[in-house]
């Protein structure tokens, strides 16, 4: 019987909204009419008014929600009703936002020219062109629809990394951490790239983002890209050595004294959407252990997945051939992945999912960066999270609020560590946790991970 | 041999499964009437506030107690017929056992107001009382609190994410005066009143609960007279052993069950752990009655290793504790009483303006540290334990004391600001040591394994 019931289903003495809150979703709902309406709209040539007022209401907007939401209470946690909330509670809405999203996805990758993208005679339409004059300003081109894109990816990272920091006030490590995403997202993965691309107007495009690489950047080692580098000058070579230093050297030795955190939850793209705007669905991961092994071989099947084509691609690169063994390289290992891993996975489920399955669906289950540093974590790093001797009374908030679905309460429960590749290092679980049980921590690597754990608290034990 | 345990908490679950961990071929039924698998009480409010589902309350997968062979029996145990080593279910269902484990925990206590039957008073205990607080909350605009204890001040911050005003009548000066000094004890009062906007009434206890015409509560009166309308009224004036439904039979109760130190009863084979034990000789220090979720734990691990083979007796080793007082939280090592002895001299320090604390109390002539209370300060629980346990000075504790700073990274730690009121109070000079990982993971060693 008791198993049936939901016990917290009620909210009968709803909050007052309040008028920072009232002025705040009327401020969204006018950026988001802006947005909703130039999909339909035949907009040309429109004025960099509207892109100002859209993106500038929803920053102000969310902003100000997030202001009247969380500063009239105490610092500290705040999820109540988060189970009972009907978006963050996979309810019609959340399913609604879901469909929304991965339609955009679906639109975005494959059918950029219903969503306005022009071609060389025609200029762009509707929601692409509105953010031409934007373009225009930052790199004298118009927009494409990956602009487009860019923008409203880091709106969202910065608007709701605002709330974020809000809600997480009492949190040094949160301010800190979501402050650096927010810069991360704003000038090295938008800002600074479109601007240098726009001072090399001539050359052929490469990615310019400092901090997004291979195997995350998976046609890093395509020959348009390559060649794209090598052709760049100065500053192509050094995205190429960087690039490649990163993976091979960075990476390694980072991930070694801070665990793989300092990618995943204080830089990366992915990550930093993941935490600002995944924030209130982060409670929807899987925690069961079924999914863990679900986990283990999709993550490290993308690993390997990409190694084979990159390797592949290069073999075709260096021999000048366009076939292996007589399989065309584009056909059957480069189009497949950009299809299936980069468009599929990483958007449409990564992201489109965010209402129904949690924030961190790509970075737990496809993203081969992440497997590659989960190995570094798990094997060789001084990253652990230490569990408190006995204090922990297994209520179940750290796994609850883990975006990685590890079962955090598993290990603290038994008064073991945490080691596992998957943690992004978001510090959640901690703070969530009112026993103060857990401590994300670099220390020496002896001792870091303890296979058979003793709960502290009885003194008989140790005299065996 | 067949183990049958009566309650599937804390205690009755990890008997079972340590239990299982040291013998693999012992057949194990947990029998329990509360819910079918086992769920973290402790987990309640969260449950009530939203945070959690019922479903992320359970610590273990469902699939977990067939994969380990511990069978689970959802039913109630009315009497046991000791003589011949079986239990009557309420379902009349007969099980016998070879070996007995009563872990049935706790009831919360009622002390005979006048119309404390009435509708919509409640106690909090288990997933019943959520039920019924959920059915009251959605037409309570006021709710009592009758209780300054650790449940009481839960129940209040349940109620408040509710939006529903609460009155919280403490029979104290302050909240939790058994336990909390009194300084403490005023952080925490006007955290409770300022902060989180609940009507507190100190020194102030319940007298009786009026109900109106279709029984439900409409008001209540306090001894001092005053009459507050409410319709929800909240009593959580602790818990005593649930051991009533064996107080006629041969097994000897007085408060709770009276155990051994090997968790051992009077009849031989049947054995208890848990909330509803009573210690014959408690530990040193230690009371006879100890009704935390820890110490449940910890007696379920010991009896399971004596079930298994290896007779072991319960020692355990310095007290501890926490919990959380809406936003502040709190840990506690070794003895802080409420009032030091004459033996003991105390420091307390608070930040000016945070909710952050620390109280040390120690030995006056000695120095020897006794016992550390902290508030919105996590501590290292191995560390404090070794500093205790080896009978370190409160100097050596404060010159060390990042070592057991446990804050998460980039928090502001207060130790300087600590070690200078201290310096200031006593006019000694001393400065902090940088925190030492070596130290730490040795105090780790000693506590977990003892060497
Ligand atoms: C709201 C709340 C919050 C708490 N928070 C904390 C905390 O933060 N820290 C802390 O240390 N402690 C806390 N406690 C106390 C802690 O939960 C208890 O000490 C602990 O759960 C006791 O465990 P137990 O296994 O002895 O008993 P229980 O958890 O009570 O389990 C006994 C089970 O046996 C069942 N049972 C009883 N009689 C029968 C019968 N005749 N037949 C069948 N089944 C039966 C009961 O229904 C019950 O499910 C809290 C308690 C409550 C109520
Ligand atoms: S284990 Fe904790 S820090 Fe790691 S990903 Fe999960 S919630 Fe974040
Ligand atoms: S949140 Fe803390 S107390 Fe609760 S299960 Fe996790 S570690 Fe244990």
């Amino acid at each position: 019987m008791a198993t049936e019931i939901n016990y917290s289903i009620s909210q009968p003495h709803p909050d007052n909204l309040g008028v920072w809150r009232k002025i705040g979703l009327a401020l969204v709902a006018v950026g988001l009419a802006i947005l909703a309406f130039s999909f339909g709209s035949g907009w040309t040539d429109i004025s960099g008014w509207y892109l100002g007022i859209c993106l500038g209401s929803i920053l102000t907007g969310t902003t100000m929600y997030a202001y009247g939401l969380y500063m009239w209470q105490t610092p500290g946690i705040k999820n109540d009703s988060v189970w009972m909330n009907d978006i963050s509670n996979r309810s019609t809405w959340a399913w609604m936002i879901g469909i929304i999203l991965t339609t955009f996805y679906i639109l975005l990758y494959w059918f950029p020219s219903s969503i306005g993208l022009g071609t060389e005679e025609a200029g762009n339409r509707g929601f692409v062109a509105l953010f031409d004059p934007l373009s225009l300003f930052l790199k004298g081109k118009v927009a494409s629809q990956w602009f487009a894109y860019g923008v409203l990816y880091s709106l969202a990272i910065i608007s709701l990394g605002f709330k974020f920091l809000l809600k997480y006030r009492h949190s040094r490590y949160h301010i800190w951490r979501t402050t650096v995403l927010m810069i991360c997202q704003l000038f090295l993965a938008f800002l600074i790239p479109e601007i240098l691309e726009g001072m090399n107007q001539e050359q052929a495009y490469f990615a310019k983002d400092l901090k997004f690489f291979w195997p995350l950047n998976y046609y890093f080692f395509e020959d348009w890209h390559l060649n794209a580098m090598a052709e760049g000058g100065s500053m192509g070579m050094f995205f190429l050595v960087w690039g490649i230093a990163l993976f091979l050297i960075v990476t390694p030795i980072l991930t070694y004294f801070l665990g793989k955190r300092w990618y995943c939850s204080w830089v990366c793209g992915c990550g930093g959407l993941a935490e600002t705007a995944g924030d209130p669905f982060r409670h929807l991961s899987d925690k069961r252990l079924s999914a863990w092994k679900l986990e283990r071989w999709l993550i490290h099947g993308v690993l390997v997945y990409i190694f084979v084509v990159t390797a592949v691609v290069l073999y075709g690169y260096f021999t000048n051939q366009s076939q292996i063994f007589g399989i065309d390289i584009y056909t059957w290992f480069r189009k497949p992945y950009g299809f299936l891993i980069g468009a599929a996975f990483s958007g449409v489920i990564g992201v489109g999912f965010y209402p129904l399955l949690g924030s961190r669906v790509w970075c737990r289950f496809g993203c081969p960066l992440a497997a590659y540093m989960g190995i570094f974590q798990r094997f060789k790093s001084r990253f652990r999270i230490t569990t408190n001797g006995g204090q922990c009374i297994s209520c179940g908030n750290c796994s609850t609020y883990c975006e990685q679905g590890i079962d955090v309460r598993w290990y603290a429960q038994r008064g073991q560590n945490i080691v596992r590749s998957s943690c992004v290092g978001c510090g959640v679980c901690s703070s969530v946790c009112p026993r103060g049980v857990l401590k994300l921590e670099n220390g020496p690597e002896q001792d870091r991970i303890n296979e058979k754990p003793i709960l502290i608290g009885r003194d008989d034990v140790r005299l065996l | 041999m067949h183990v049958v345990i009566i309650g599937n908490g804390i205690a009755g679950i990890t008997c079972a499964r340590t239990l299982r961990k040291h013998h693999s071929d012992c057949s194990i039924t947990v029998i329990s009437s509360e819910s079918q698998h086992f769920y973290s009480r402790t987990a309640l409010m969260y449950i009530y506030m939203g945070h959690m589902k019922y479903e992320h309350t359970k610590p273990y997968e469902d699939w977990f107690w067939e994969k380990n062979r511990i069978d689970l029996c959802f039913d109630h145990v009315v009497s046991i017929p000791f003589e011949n080593k079986s239990l009557q279910l309420r379902s009349g269902l007969e099980i016998s056992y070879d070996k007995l484990v009563i872990a049935t925990g706790s009831v919360p206590n009622r002390f005979d107001w006048p119309g404390q039957e009435a509708e919509g008073v409640i106690s909090l205990y288990g997933l019943q009382d959520l039920e019924l607080l959920e059915k009251y909350s959605t037409d309570t605009k006021r709710a009592v609190i009758a209780g300054g204890g650790l449940i009481g001040i839960e129940l209040a911050e349940m109620l408040r994410t509710r939006n529903i005003e609460v009155t919280y009548l403490v029979r104290e000066p302050h909240f939790w005066a058994n336990i909390l000094p009194q300084e403490e004890g005023q952080m925490i009062n006007k955290h409770i009143r300022l902060d989180h906007h609940i009507d507190l009434q100190l020194n102030a206890e319940l007298k009786q609960i009026f109900s109106d015409s279709k029984g439900r509560v409409e008001a209540i009166e306090t001894l001092s007279g005053e009459k507050i309308p409410c319709q929800l009224v909240g009593l959580t004036v602790g818990v005593r052993p649930n051991v009533d439904f064996l107080r006629n039979s041969e097994i000897e109760i007085d408060k709770g069950i009276m155990v051994n130190e090997f968790l051992e009863t009077n009849i031989p084979d049947v054995y208890a752990c848990g909330d509803c034990v009573q210690h014959i000789k408690p530990p040193v220090g230690r009371k006879a009655v100890e009704q935390v979720w820890y110490t449940g734990r910890m007696m379920g691990e010991c009896l399971g290793e004596t079930l298994s083979g290896k007779r072991t007796a319960y020692v355990p080793g310095v007290w501890f504790n926490s919990a959380k007082f809406f936003d502040i939280e709190y840990q506690t090592y070794g003895d802080v009483p409420a009032q030091c002895t004459s033996e003991q001299s105390d420091f307390y320090w608070q930040h000016p303006s945070k909710n952050a604390a620390l109280h040390f109390v120690y030995g006056k002539e000695s120095g020897v540290i006794k016992g550390i209370n902290s508030f919105g300060i996590r501590l290292r629980h191995a560390v404090l334990e070794q500093w205790i346990k080896e009978h370190k000075t409160v100097e050596y504790v404060l010159i060390h004391f990042e070592d057991a700073w446990f804050e998460p990274e980039f928090h502001k730690n207060y130790i300087h600001e600590i070690i200078s009121e201290f310096n200031h109070k006593t006019g000694s000079g001393l400065k902090a040591n940088k925190k030492s990982w070596h130290r730490i993971l040795s105090n780790i060693k000693k506590a977990t394994y003892g060497h």
